[in-house]
């Protein structure tokens, strides 16, 4: 009887496999689940050695050392010589909104127009891409999705990486506006017959006075009668109650300083520099104003020739230094498929001066942070989600960042995916040969 | 043609003096004149080296009679008095299209590609011209001509600058006043080359310059094949190029690299190109000077950057600021190098340019002499007019320069400038110089009256005591007008002088004063106070030495040069862990010795005396590692204008100051394959390269190379990402792509069949390339994704009975890894990319993996100038995906691509006898925290840590002083140009060249 039913769920699986690409989510937490002896990194620079780690219903109910005397709860796991992190989180992606870059019926992550605060990134979020699944056994489980393209490209909103629909993925829900912050710098359009090269953008300050005067209409808009009503003013609001936080998406140490002028004089207050090229140049604003940045990723080069073959690499820890908070950002050449190497970006900086643990945060409780999910996830801690893992060795090394678990609010997840099938499946063709 | 050039003579004859003696007179008595002109008591510079003291210039019907201390005048002859004088032979620009015009692009082209030929009974590519003829378009610029002639041109070469073989070009004396039948010196004096396209085609071949160099190549072997009489068609570009072969050959290369190329081709062929070139020679000197070529040198000096903004400054690069410090020295350079070389102005933005850009170069210790050859007798020569121009020697055109002095001086005044016995006056010399510091006295007061400015355009300033005074001067046929306003005035009256100024240095003469009486004033010159002068004088050269103070050349001569080039050491590592790749496997506390440049020991308590002693406690020590798949240091990656190019090859576009050369170094690459983009089911061929930074394109090819090619499969050949616009080219689907194949290895077994049998042949440098793939000399690396054709080009190979060597990316190789294993094929692959475009849908990072359980020899590859800086990591994605030993992970990035390019015989294990390419790690070289301390390649360190910081430091500091030297240039008043950055181009396997 129990080989029939094995072989009737093998049946199932092979027939799931054949349907589906992408794992089914994982039910509701019903069980509780004790993790007990690995090193837990907690996200907030703490670290405990042969820990104690129990959630149910999704939340995290204790974090202590195994020495502790009290009761575990539901399922043990033991995960001696093992490692728990929390879920690591990257930020500025465009995770479900593209499947494959060149194919263009795939693509929707940039919407038409230049001014388009009230485009949600989250309606087109596919919870089921395939791309997005391969993330999971590298420890990412969370994103914060992005729309890109224009100067105000739009409304992002946060999510988890294992649901059925983009209501039930969502974490926090348009929780950014985000905006291209002009260069002022504009390159010569060769092709045209102007020279090659960098130069000074004419149209620096007008784009910016366009966006002035949108702010602007915005707030008139909003002490008036509303009617009829202007969808783009009417998405504008959250970033002036506090609600919703502007992401600038801006490199250059000039315009980092113009972008925090600019929301002085409109009264934003959760502001958020994204990329940060120089922002080493201006951290002690940065640091005195609040502000904190998502960095580029660390495997990237030089800005210019003469520029530190390693300044990529060290780029957090200047900042970290000077008391910048600083996550990642993934935005990229071939972001979403890299999405998967973010523990390994935050490892480089580690290596690079920033030390494990702080760079641990880069993509844990700074990240929560920054994106204002730090009061359910972001760290190992009493009453946050637990969507964490456990892997067989230090996360942030390629060597060693092999998962055994993972959980989503306390749902285990599957860790196959479409790559892990195909694997397993040639392997198997050679075995059988 | 010849009918047009006979009309052309005969209208342009009626303007003439001086009607040919064959030409009947129609509108008058015929009439000639036989006069002479003697220029005497001149100092004349018959030639650069040969100089005539207050000497005498007969000229007679547009050329030298003779010259000398004692030439007897003849009768008929019109003496000009040159006292104090100098003569000298005029200037010649070899490198102009004076008179033709560039031709346009056409308008609203078709967004089509277009790949055949529009000319018909021609090449079978557009850019092949020689048969177009400078003389065809010319038609002489007289406006033009001033700008020349002002600048002290008497003579210029043009041609057609458009195409890759441009034709031939023309001598023309810049002669205003005859007409064409005696100013053009020879109508078919050169022919050109370049690599650059014509603008007037559309044919998309070749889009790379090592396309054009390929093209120049065949087009040479056809030419030859043509003249023997094989050709069954008329070739009407052919036909003139072989009838211009006598001809000196100009190329134009304008950049550093290009002047090599372009010698590479011309000794190729047994040629000798006059190669017109950049303006950074200095930089390259050595290889420049082993051209032993000729060359044509542009004489323009970048501006100063603007850099007052810190922020626009910091876009500035330290290599531009370099160009900037250090171009002014390259004619210097040049001529100290002996290398022969004629000046042109042809970069210029306007000939005005010319003078004081040649005084800067000679300030920068261009030798005068030097000088004068690079424009009159080195010019002459390569033309083959040495006894028409160029000097003074008897029977030469009469094209001199009358001066004030010495030539490039700066005070010297350009008086004349004679073409063809022909008299342009720049400043008239009877003009007297009255500009000096004089005694104003008029109306009982005495002024300090000063007259200064050019000779024609005078200024005046007249002060009483320290007052200026309102005042305009005015000054021509010998007389002088002088208005002022006397001071508390109310009104704006005038009081206005006049004089003559004939009689000595000082001046008198009559005038009205306010109230509208007769006067009579004088000036009277100041004696020069030598004391005030001086201090002026060393002020000014105190500038001077420090604005050009010239920064040494680094090796390359761009951000993280050496000062001075490494050398190869004897090395002892000691107590380090080795990761022997051998059967000896991962040894701990061991010492390797390195000693002329190979590994020399393996053991433990090696000592050798001398040796520089490496602590290697806790650290790791690899062999290099070895990118099988690499586009950095390249300046091209793809020639996309055909289906098959395997007549290009990358070796004639390595790129030897590529900083991504130095930042490979610094994660731990020793050796890397340049390889061919993919846009082409036959690519190009690859370049094997030793990232030896600071040497030369030449020295660093990998030595005794094994010879490869790139071929490709999938989207990217059949263009499927490239828009709608390109769906003309063949093949378009995956079956097309075989069909590519198997037309051209067809082609190519009977071309070498016939080649094989003795019978006469065209030569074909694609399918001589492609005949020694199936010879079994040359292997292919095979850009594949999709099994379908993974398997489909195997099996072409096994047809044609050769072998694929690799295949490169190999996404799906895991699929296909028995069919693989069977056909003998490598597997060169990504750990981890994916999900960019369609056809990588079912790419896995566990496909290494995989292929390696089935026995496939395995490497990881980057493609990817920012991967390659970290292979080591990627190699680590081998233990995470798919779960192979440290060990042999490490090997996916080291032996096994050695082994793949067959050179594990010298490179890719630690072994006693191979080469001392090896990286000294701090960490396990897997693990994210492992940094390249040490990186050698044989023997000689080319990267490490502490040389690294110190760079650092030092380019901070040059930085700095060269800010600081712009910013002094910039309140000098010198033009400045905005920060400009060159954006860097990082090439993928679908870049394309930005023409």
């Amino acid at each position: 009887m129990s080989k029939i039913i094995k072989n009737i769920s093998l049946l199932l699986m092979l027939v799931s496999i054949s349907l589906t690409a992408q794992q089914t989510p994982a039910p509701i937490q019903t069980n509780d689940i004790t993790i007990e002896g690995a090193t837990a990194h907690l996200g907030n620079g703490e670290v405990i050695e042969n820990s104690l780690l129990m959630f149910r219903n999704g939340k995290i109910t204790f974090v202590g050392k195994a020495e502790m005397k009290i009761g575990r709860i539901g399922t043990i796991i033991d995960a001696k010589g093992k490692h728990v992190y929390p879920g690591f989180i990257a930020a500025n992606s465009t995770a479900g909104l593209i499947e494959i870059d060149a194919v263009r019926a795939t693509r929707d992550a940039n919407e038409t127009g230049t001014i388009n605060p009230h485009i949600r990134s989250l309606i087109a979020y596919n919870p089921e891409s395939k791309v997005t699944e391969s993330l999971r056994p590298n420890g990412v489980l969370m994103a914060q999705v992005t729309p890109r393209g224009g100067i105000i490209s739009g409304t992002s909103s946060i999510v988890q990486f294992d649901a059925w629909n983009w209501e039930d993925a969502s974490l926090k829900i348009d929780d950014g506006i985000h905006m291209n912050w002009p260069s002022s710098i504009s390159f010569g359009r060769w092709w045209d017959g102007e020279e090659k090269g960098p130069k000074a953008n004419k149209s620096y300050i007008k784009t910016i006075e366009k966006v002035r005067t949108l702010m602007n209409d915005a707030k008139a808009y909003a002490t008036g009668s509303k009617t009829p009503k202007n969808i783009p003013l009417e998405s504008l609001q959250g970033l002036f109650d506090g609600s919703q936080t502007f992401f600038a998406h801006a490199g250059g140490e000039k315009e980092i300083i113009d972008v925090i002028a600019f929301c002085k004089e409109m009264s934003i207050d959760k502001l958020v520099i994204v990329h940060g090229t120089n922002a080493h140049k201006v951290a002690d604003v940065l640091a005195s104003n609040n502000i904190p940045v998502l960095l580029d990723r660390a495997h990237r080069l030089p800005s210019s020739n003469d520029e530190d073959i390693h300044f990529p690499y060290k780029h957090a820890k200047m900042l970290i230094d000077k008391g910048v908070t600083v996550g990642i950002s993934i935005e990229g050449q071939m972001e979403r498929m890299q999405t998967r190497n973010l523990p390994f970006y935050a490892g480089t900086y580690a290596a690079h001066g920033l030390g494990k643990e702080e760079a641990l945060k880069l993509i844990t409780s700074n990240t929560a942070k920054i994106l204002g999910i730090d009061d359910i996830v972001g760290t190992l801690e009493v009453g946050k989600d637990a969507t964490l893992f456990i892997s067989e060795g230090d996360a942030l090394d390629m060597r060693t960042n092999i998962l055994t678990d993972a959980f989503i609010q306390g749902r285990k997840i599957n860790l196959e995916t479409h790559q892990t099938k195909l694997w397993k499946r040639y392997m198997d063709k050679y075995k059988n040969q | 043609m010849k009918k047009l050039l006979l009309f052309c003579l005969i209208v342009i004859s009626i303007k003439q003096l001086n009607a040919q003696v064959y030409f009947p007179a129609s509108t008058g008595v015929k009439t000639s004149n036989e006069k002479f002109t003697a220029f005497t008591n001149a100092t004349i510079h018959i030639s650069p080296t040969q100089t005539i003291e207050n000497g005498t210039l007969l000229i007679q019907n547009g050329k030298v009679v003779s010259s000398g201390n004692n030439i007897s005048l003849p009768k008929n002859c019109i003496t000009i008095d040159l006292e104090g004088k100098h003569i000298y032979s005029s200037f010649i620009d070899m490198y102009t299209n004076f008179g033709i015009q560039k031709p346009k692009k056409p308008s609203n082209p078709s967004r089509k590609p277009q790949y055949d030929a529009s000319r018909k009974g021609y090449y079978w590519n557009d850019h092949i011209m020689p048969d177009q003829r400078g003389f065809d378009e010319f038609k002489f610029d007289s406006k033009k001509a001033k700008e020349f002639i002002d600048a002290g041109f008497g003579t210029v070469a043009t041609h057609q600058q458009n195409g890759i073989m441009r034709g031939t070009g023309l001598v023309v004396a810049l002669n205003t006043t005859d007409g064409n039948e005696i100013r053009i010196i020879d109508t078919d004096a050169t022919q050109h080359i370049s690599l650059n396209k014509s603008v007037t085609s559309r044919q998309a071949y070749p889009t790379s310059s090592m396309g054009s160099m390929a093209l120049i190549r065949q087009v040479y072997h056809d030419a030859k094949w043509y003249r023997a009489g094989n050709s069954k068609t008329k070739d009407l570009a052919l036909e003139a190029l072989n009838s211009s072969s006598r001809l000196p050959i100009i190329f134009e290369a304008n950049s550093l690299d290009n002047d090599l190329r372009a010698d590479k081709i011309a000794n190729e062929f047994g040629l000798n190109y006059i190669i017109k070139g950049s303006g950074n020679e200095y930089e390259a000197i050595n290889e420049i000077k082993n051209t032993n070529a000729s060359f044509i040198i542009p004489i323009k000096f970048q501006k100063p950057y603007d850099v007052s903004d810190p922020y626009n400054a910091a876009r500035v690069e330290l290599q531009d600021m370099l160009a900037w410090n250090q171009n002014p020295t390259n004619l210097a350079v040049l001529a100290k190098n002996n290398v022969n070389f004629a000046l042109t102005t042809a970069d210029l933005k306007s000939i005005k340019e010319f003078k004081a850009s040649l005084l800067k170069a000679i300030k920068y210790g261009f030798d005068k002499t030097k000088a004068l050859e690079a424009l009159t007798t080195i010019p002459a020569k390569l033309l083959g007019k040495s006894s028409e121009i160029g000097t003074l020697n008897n029977g030469s055109y009469a094209n001199f320069l009358i001066t004030s002095g010495e030539l490039f001086e700066k005070k010297t005044i350009l008086y004349e400038n004679w073409v063809q016995g022909n008299k342009n006056v720049l400043k008239d010399m009877s003009i007297k110089d009255i500009r000096g510091e004089y005694d104003l006295k008029v109306g009982g007061k005495t002024y300090n009256f000063t007259i200064s400015g050019e000779i024609e355009k005078l200024k005046s300033e007249i002060k009483l005591d320290s007052t200026k005074i309102a005042s305009n001067i005015s000054f021509s046929n010998g007389w002088l007008n002088l208005f002022y306003t006397p001071l508390n005035k109310e009104k704006t009256e005038f009081v206005r002088l006049t004089a003559s100024t004939n009689k000595g240095d000082n001046i008198f003469g009559g005038g009205v004063l306010t109230n509208g009486n007769n006067t009579s004033w004088s000036a009277i010159k100041k004696e020069k106070k030598d004391k005030e002068d001086k201090p002026d004088d060393k002020k000014d050269k105190k500038k001077e030495d420090k604005s050009h103070l010239v920064m040494p050349l680094t090796f390359p001569n761009v951000a993280f040069g050496f000062k001075e080039m490494p050398k190869q050491e004897t090395t002892l590592f000691k107590n380090v862990t080795v990761w022997t790749n051998e059967s000896e496997g991962i040894l701990k506390n061991t010492d390797v010795l390195v000693k002329n440049g190979k590994v020399s020991k393996i053991g433990n308590n090696i000592s050798s005396s001398g040796a520089k002693v490496i602590d290697g406690t806790g650290k790791h020590l690899t062999s290099g590692i070895i990118d099988e798949h690499s586009h950095i240091a390249t300046t091209s990656v793809n020639e996309a204008g055909h289906n098959s190019t395997a007549e290009v090859t990358l070796e004639d576009v390595v790129d030897p100051d590529d900083v991504d050369i130095y930042r490979n170094l610094a994660g731990g690459v020793t050796t890397i394959q340049i390889l061919h983009g993919s846009a082409n089911p036959i690519g190009g061929r690859a370049a094997l390269i030793k990232l030896k930074w600071g040497s030369s394109a030449d020295e660093l090819l990998y030595k005794n190379r094994p010879k490869f090619i790139k071929f490709a499969l999938g989207e990217n050949v059949k263009q499927s990402n490239w828009g709608s616009d390109n769906t003309v080219r063949f093949p378009q689907t995956r079956m097309g792509v075989e069909q590519v194949y198997m037309d051209y290895f067809q082609r190519a077994k009977e071309y070498d069949n016939l080649k094989k049998s003795g019978k006469p042949y065209r030569k074909d440098i694609e399918m001589e390339v492609l005949a020694e793939i199936l010879n079994k000399e040359r292997f292919i690396t095979c850009h594949s994704y999709i099994q379908s054709e993974i398997n489909m080009l195997m099996k072409v190979a096994d047809k044609f009975d050769f072998n694929i060597n690799t295949f490169t990316h190999i996404l799906e190789g895991y699929k296909v890894a028995d069919k693989m294993k069977e056909h003998g094929v490598g597997g060169s692959t990504f750990s981890d990319w994916w999900a960019y475009k369609y056809e990588v849908n079912d790419a896995i990072p566990y496909n290494g993996a995989i292929m390696h359980s089935q026995g496939i020899t395995v490497a990881f590859n980057s493609d990817d100038a920012e991967m390659s800086r970290r292979l080591n990591q990627e190699a680590a994605k081998a233990v995470k995906y798919g779960g192979l030993s440290e060990e042999e992970a490490w090997k996916f990035v080291t032996l096994n691509p050695a082994k793949l390019l067959h050179i594990d015989d010298k490179v890719g294990s630690v072994k006693v006898g191979k080469d001392a390419d090896l990286v000294l790690w701090s960490d396990n070289p897997l693990s994210i925290y492992a940094k390249a301390e040490r990186t050698m390649i044989e023997g000689v360190t080319y990267y490490d840590t502490d040389t690294n910081e110190r760079m650092n430091g030092e380019i901070k500091k040059e930085r700095n002083e060269l800010i600081n030297m712009m910013i002094q240039e910039k309140n000098k008043g010198m033009k400045t140009v905005a920060p400009k950055k060159k954006e860097k181009v990082y090439f993928h396997c679908d870049s394309l060249e930005n023409k």
